[in-house]
Order: structure tokens, then C-alpha cells, then sequence
């Protein structure tokens, strides 16, 4: 598998991604800048964490028009695998490739801890290392995570089976505890949660890793789910 | 040449929770009589452009694209000559 990790100027947690994805054997992991314009060959691509821009605006509102995002808007089109964490979400949303907005935390408190995850489907590339109601320690870090749409958009985000992610203890107000929505051809997800930061014991919890690898799956088994 | 000054704001129909805090504030601080908080983003640019029609369809397209993200946030702007603005 080949990935890319695209940093922004302001992003934070892609050296974490880059390392979480080297440590799968047959995994190589490119840094991308996100001047970048070719994204071409690429398995998966990751927006990583962090504060893109200083969050100026709006989190994600100015790093979506940088010029990698063309590149990964055709990429993602051609139906490559597109991770967003946390700030890359906000990214993604913004790009309009998911459905939805953040908004602050309904705590207006940054909040900076580990979160129990409920997988609500299994079927997707992302999840399949799991089971259906599974639950998982990944943590949150963020302030602005409080994802909203509105109820037309929520029910086909529940009927087209995009809610990947929910949190059993939603930290943050998100509509229906969403943590984790893919796009309606399911190669897009967005989380709010940081799984390369639970992929070592050590760390606290590994099930981070076995969503990338989940990914590793699907694309060493041809890209077919 | 035009100065513009956009208002954006949270939609009705989106929770506020900046908004919300503050109106809490209000009335702890015994202003009972403040409802309704919303808590928005007050920009100002220049346009280089004398036609009023083109600035506000350029304008529009701006807060379309970036200065408002539609989907949470409704904006509303106004256009003074440049020479009136104070």
C-alpha cells in the first residue's frame, strides 16, 4: 500500500500518521506538501490533524482551497481511499466531500482525552476489522468538533449506512453522538478522533491501528470490499 | 473603489453554544431582559471596482466560497464608496 499524508502549514499530528502507517509491514508513506498538485499512485491519502492555517475563519476554511486539494478532490472522484482526521474533517467538510459543518464544542472547552467509540457498520473499508457495536478507545482532541447537518442530511447519513463512528459518551454535542461519516461511495471518512494517536499499548489503546490497517486490508485485497 | 462590511452569523435553526454562554452571562450579571445571543464575524475589505452591481455579485461569490460556510452560517453584507466610509 502506498499512502500520502498531506501537510498543511499548521498541521500537527501528520509525523504521527506517517509513523502509524510505517509500522504496517507493505505500508510505505509518503510526506506530501500541500503545495503539492499530484497525487496520482497514491492507495490512501490522510489530512492529518492539527490547526491548519492558525483555524483562521473557520477550522479547515482556508487549507481546503490549497492547491493539493484539486488534487485530492479527482482522487478522491476516482474513488482513492481519503482518511480526515480531526482538523482534516473539518477539511474535508469544508471541501464539501462530506456533508456537514463543526461547530464549537457545546462545552466551549477544548477537549483533550480518550473516547469510547461505538462502530456502527463494519462493512466499511475503514471498519472491518471490527465488529458491529464494538466499542473502542480512540481519543478526542479538539475545540471545534461539534459536528451538526440538518435532519434531512441525518437521515440519509443513517439510511445510506455513512455513520461509521458514534461516541458512547458524546464529548462535544455533535447531532446523533456522530464521530466518524464516510461520503455516499463509502472511500471518504472523517473522524473527529485520532487513531494514530491509539496504536501502541503504550499509548493506551492500539484499536487506532486496526483501522489503518483495515485500510491496508481492503487495498491489499485489490481495492474491493 | 467600494468598502465592504460583511456580517456572518449562525444560522437560526444551529445551536449557538458561544451565544448561548453569553446570554447565560447576561443574566447572571442582571441583564434579565437579554435574549437571543448570537455571536457572529464582522469583516471589512476593500473592493477595487467602481461598478456597485460587480462588487456585489463578486461579494456574494466571496462569502459563498469562504467568508461564510453555508451550510451553519448566513451572511448578510453592505457597500459604501470608499471616499463616505467612516
Amino acid at each position: 500500500m502506498k499512502a500520502a499524508v498531506i501537510t498543511f502549514p499548521g498541521s500537527n499530528c501528520d509525523r504521527d500518521c506517517l509513523r502509524a502507517l510505517e509500522e504496517i509491514p507493505g505500508c510505505e508513506a509518503d510526506s506530501v506538501w500541500h503545495a503539492d498538485q499530484d497525487l496520482a499512485g497514491y492507495d490512501l491519502i490522510v489530512l492529518p490533524g492539527g490547526f491548519s492555517y492558525g483555524d483562521y475563519l473557520r477550522s479547515g476554511a482556508i487549507a481546503r482551497f490549497s492547491p493539493v486539494m484539486a488534487a485530492l478532490k479527482r482522487e478522491a472522484d476516482r474513488g482513492v481511499t481519503i482518511l480526515g482526521i480531526c482538523n482534516g474533517f473539518q477539511v474535508l467538510l469544508e471541501a464539501g466531500l462530506l456533508p456537514g459543518a463543526m461547530r464549537r464544542n457545546q462545552s466551549l472547552k477544548f477537549v483533550c482525552k480518550p473516547c469510547e467509540l461505538v462502530v456502527d457498520r463494519a462493512d466499511s473499508r475503514f471498519s472491518s476489522r471490527f465488529q458491529e457495536g464494538q466499542t473502542l478507545q480512540v481519543p478526542v482532541a479538539h475545540g471545534e468538533g461539534n459536528y451538526y447537518c440538518d435532519d434531512e442530511t441525518l437521515k440519509r447519513l443513517h439510511g445510506e449506512g455513512q455513520v461509521v463512528f458514534r461516541y458512547a459518551d458524546n464529548p462535544n454535542g455533535s447531532v446523533a453522538d456522530i464521530a466518524g461519516i464516510t461520503n455516499e461511495t463509502g472511500n471518504v471518512l472523517g473522524m473527529m478522533p485520532h487513531p494514530e494517536r491509539a496504536t501502541r499499548a503504550r499509548l493506551g489503546s492500539v484499536d487506532g491501528a486496526e483501522i489503518f490497517g483495515a485500510i491496508f486490508d481492503f487495498v491489499s485485497a485489490g481495492g474491493k470490499s | 473603489m467600494f468598502v465592504a462590511r460583511v456580517q456572518v452569523t449562525i444560522k437560526e435553526e444551529v445551536l449557538d453554544p458561544q451565544g448561548k454562554a453569553v446570554e447565560g452571562a447576561l443574566h447572571s450579571l442582571g441583564f434579565e431582559e437579554a435574549s437571543g445571543v448570537r455571536i457572529g464575524k464582522f469583516l471589512e475589505l476593500t473592493l477595487n471596482t467602481d461598478d456597485r452591481a460587480v462588487a456585489e455579485e463578486r461579494l456574494s461569490q466571496m462569502c459563498e466560497k469562504l467568508l461564510a460556510n453555508p451550510v451553519i452560517e448566513d451572511y448578510e453584507f453592505e457597500l459604501v464608496e470608499a471616499g463616505e466610509a467612516r
